[in-house]
C-alpha cells in the first residue's frame, strides 16, 4: 500500500484517499508551438524505470494537487512537494541523489 | 522437429517416454543475425514465427532477459475476442483470432484454443447504447457479434444474477467465436516452431543497449555481448519506454501494473467469459476448474509486477456482486504484470526514429488475444516496410491526431 503524505493538509494519506495524476512537471509549449512540441507534451512520456516525478491529488482528503518523487522499481518514496513548483526542490533532490548516488535531474521535456 | 501427434504418444508410451526431443535449442548468441527481437513474449516470438514462415527470413534470434513467456504472455488471463469498435482494430484482431483457430494445427503444439464464447455485460443505458453501436460496426466489419437480451445471458451463463443489487443487468455484446486459449502454450508453440526453422530463441539475455551508426541501427549490446543486426525489433511490452530510451526515442505510453488472480479449482460452473465493465470485473473457468480472475489497472507507474491490494478488493467485490455463489471461494494465487498504456488504448506496431528499428507496443491490457494477428502484421512491416494491418498504428498517429479510440469502447482492462 502507497502512502504519501500530502503536502497540502499535513496528513499521511494511503492509496485509497488518493487519485494519481501522471507525469509531473510536463512542459506545455506556447503559442506558435511546432507539431513536434505540441505532440511531446500532449504524450511523450518518460516512463521511467527508476526516479519518477507525478502529481497526485488528495481526492478523498482535502482535495488538493501535489507532486511526489517515487521509484517506480522499488515503490520508495523520496518526498511530496508542492504542486505550484516547476521542477522539483532542492531538498527532494537531495533526498534522492541520497538514495540514488549519481542521479541526476533530467530536463523533463 | 519431431512431430507430436496421438501415435508418437503411443510410440514414446511403449519405451518409457524415452524419446522426447527438446522443444527448442538453447544456442549461444552468434556475432550478427539479419533480425533481432528483443522480447520472447508472445508479440515477439510471434513475429519472428511469420518472419521465416511468410518471408523466408530465418536468420533471427529472439532475445529475452528472462525465460520464454515469462512477461505478461504468462501473466494474463487469455481472453481472446474481436468485438473491437474501430475498423484498424477490428482488422488486426480479428486476423489474430481467426489465426487462433487453426494455431495448434499450424504449430503442431496445442495451444488449447477454447472459442467457448464471450460476453459484454451492458449495465448501463450508456453501455447498451454503446455496445448496440458495437454490435453495429462489427456486422460492417465482418465480425461475428450479437447484442443479446438478460435472458439470454441467464441462460448462457445460470450462475450470474442479472437483477444485480446496484446494476441489473440489461444485455450484452456476445461473441460466441470468442474464448480462451492456454497462454504459456502459445508462447512455447511459437518458441518451438521458430527454434525449428533454425532461429535463435537465447534466454536469460538482457538488452541493455542499442548501438546505431549515423541514425541505422547495428546492433544491441546485451549481458551476453554485443550482438550485430540489420534490423531490429523491439517487442517488450511493458519495458518498451526503457528500451525505447536506449534507442533514443520516447514513446507515448506509461508502463503500470494490471493483477489478475484465481480460485480454488471447483466443478465446472461457467461455459462462457463474462466481462462486467461497469462494475469492473471478469471472470472465467479455466480447464483446471480455477475461476480466472481479472479487474482494472493499477493508477500509477510501475515496473514491480506487483499491485495494490484494493484494486483486488474492487475487482472481487463487483464479481461477488455479479456472481454470488463465488462469495465462499478460497482464492490460491495473485499477480500482476506491467502493461505498456497508450493514451488512445491502441498499439503501436511501427517504424521508429531510428532506421532499421520497429516497435510493437502499447497492447497495454489487451494484447494476449491479439498475438498472431500482431506477429503476422509486424512481420510483414519488418520484411517490406510496410503492412496493411499496422498501416493505421504508426507512432505518427499521435502527431497527427488520428487517434484508435478504443478507450470508450472497452471500459475495463483485456
Ligand atoms: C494481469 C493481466 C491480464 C491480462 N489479461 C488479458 C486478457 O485477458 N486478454 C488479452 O488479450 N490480453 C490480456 N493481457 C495483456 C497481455 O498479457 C499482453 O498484451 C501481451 O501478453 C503482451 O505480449 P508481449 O509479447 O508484447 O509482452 P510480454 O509477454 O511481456 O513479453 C515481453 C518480453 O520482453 C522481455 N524484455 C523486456 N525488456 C527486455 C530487455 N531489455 N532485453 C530482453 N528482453 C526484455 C520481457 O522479459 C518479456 O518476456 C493481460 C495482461 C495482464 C498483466
Ligand atoms: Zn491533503
Amino acid at each position: 500500500m502507497l502512502i504519501l503524505h500530502c503536502p497540502c493538509c499535513g496528513i499521511d494519506a494511503d492509496e485509497t484517499e488518493l487519485h494519481p495524476g501522471g507525469e509531473a512537471h510536463v512542459k506545455r509549449f506556447g503559442p506558435g508551438a511546432s507539431d513536434a512540441e505540441f505532440e511531446s507534451y500532449l504524450f511523450g512520456r518518460e516512463n521511467p524505470k527508476g526516479v519518477h516525478f507525478e502529481r497526485w491529488r488528495h481526492a478523498n482528503g482535502c482535495g488538493k494537487w501535489f507532486h511526489a518523487a517515487r521509484d517506480t522499481v522499488t515503490l520508495e518514496v523520496f518526498g511530496t512537494y508542492s504542486a505550484q513548483l516547476t521542477a522539483p526542490p532542492q531538498d527532494i533532490r537531495d533526498a534522492v541523489t541520497a538514495k540514488r548516488p549519481g542521479w541526476s535531474w533530467r530536463d523533463f521535456a | 522437429m519431431k512431430r507430436y501427434s496421438a501415435f508418437a504418444i503411443a510410440k514414446e508410451a511403449l519405451r518409457q517416454h524415452m524419446g522426447w526431443e527438446r522443444a527448442w535449442a538453447s544456442p549461444d548468441p552468434r556475432a550478427s543475425y539479419d533480425v533481432i527481437i528483443i522480447g520472447a513474449g508472445g508479440h515477439g516470438l510471434a513475429t519472428a514465427y511469420y518472419l521465416g514462415k511468410n518471408f523466408g527470413i530465418t536468420n533471427v534470434a529472439i532475445l529475452e532477459k528472462g525465460w520464454l513467456g515469462g512477461g505478461n504472455t504468462g501473466r494474463n488471463t487469455t481472453i481472446i475476442r474481436s468485438n473491437y469498435l474501430q475498423d484498424a482494430s477490428a482488422a488486426i484482431y480479428e486476423k489474430a483470432r481467426s489465426l487462433y483457430e487453426t494455431l495448434s494445427q499450424e504449430l503442431n503444439y496445442n495451444v488449447m484454443f477454447s472459442p467457448r464464447g464471450v460476453m459484454m455485460l451492458a449495465q448501463t443505458q450508456h453501455e447498451v447504447r454503446g455496445y448496440l453501436r458495437t454490435a453495429h460496426a462489427n456486422a460492417l466489419q465482418g465480425v461475428t457479434t450479437e447484442f443479446i437480451t438478460p435472458q439470454r445471458v441467464k441462460e448462457l451463463c445460470p450462475i450470474m444474477n442479472i437483477d444485480g443489487p446496484r446494476y441489473p443487468v440489461l444485455g450484452a455484446l456476445w461473441q460466441p467465436r470468442g474464448g480462451t486459449a492456454r497462454h504459456d502454450a502459445v508462447a512455447w508453440g511459437y518458441a518451438r516452431a521458430c527454434s525449428d526453422m533454425g532461429m535463435h530463441v537465447i534466454q536469460k539475455c538482457e538488452v541493455t543497449g542499442v548501438r546505431s551508426e549515423g541514425g541505422r541501427v547495428t546492433g544491441v549490446t546485451t549481458t551476453r555481448g554485443d550482438i550485430g543486426c540489420s534490423k531490429l525489433g523491439i517487442v517488450v511490452a511493458g519495458h518498451s519506454g526503457h528500451v525505447a530510451e536506449m534507442a533514443g526515442f520516447r514513446l507515448p505510453l506509461e508502463s503500470i501494473a494490471l493483477q489478475a488472480l484465481v480460485s480454488e479449482p471447483i466443478k465446472p460452473c461457467m461455459d462462457v467469459v463474462v466481462m462486467a465493465n461497469t462494475v469492473h470485473g471478469y471472470m472465467s473457468q479455466s480447464d483446471k476448474g480455477e475461476m480466472v480472475i481479472g479487474g482494472g489497472t493499477d493508477g500509477f507507474n510501475n515496473y514491480t509486477q506487483r499491485g495494490s491490494f484494493h484494486h483486488i478488493e474492487e475487482t472481487v467485490r463487483a464479481l461477488v456482486e455479479t456472481f454470488p455463489m463465488i462469495s465462499r471461494l478460497k482464492m490460491l494465487r495473485q499477480w500482476g504484470g506491467i502493461v505498456d498504456m497508450t493514451g488512445d488504448r491502441s498499439p503501436i506496431l511501427s517504424a521508429t526514429p531510428l532506421e532499421g528499428c520497429f516497435i510493437n507496443c502499447g497492447w497495454g491490457t489487451g494484447g494476449f488475444k491479439a498475438i498472431p494477428g500482431s506477429g503476422w502484421g509486424m512481420a510483414e512491416l519488418m520484411a517490406k516496410g510496410a503492412s496493411p494491418l499496422t498501416a493505421e498504428f504508426g507512432l505518427n498517429r499521435f502527431r497527427e491526431g488520428r487517434f484508435i479510440d478504443e478507450s470508450v469502447a472497452a471500459g475495463v482492462a483485456h
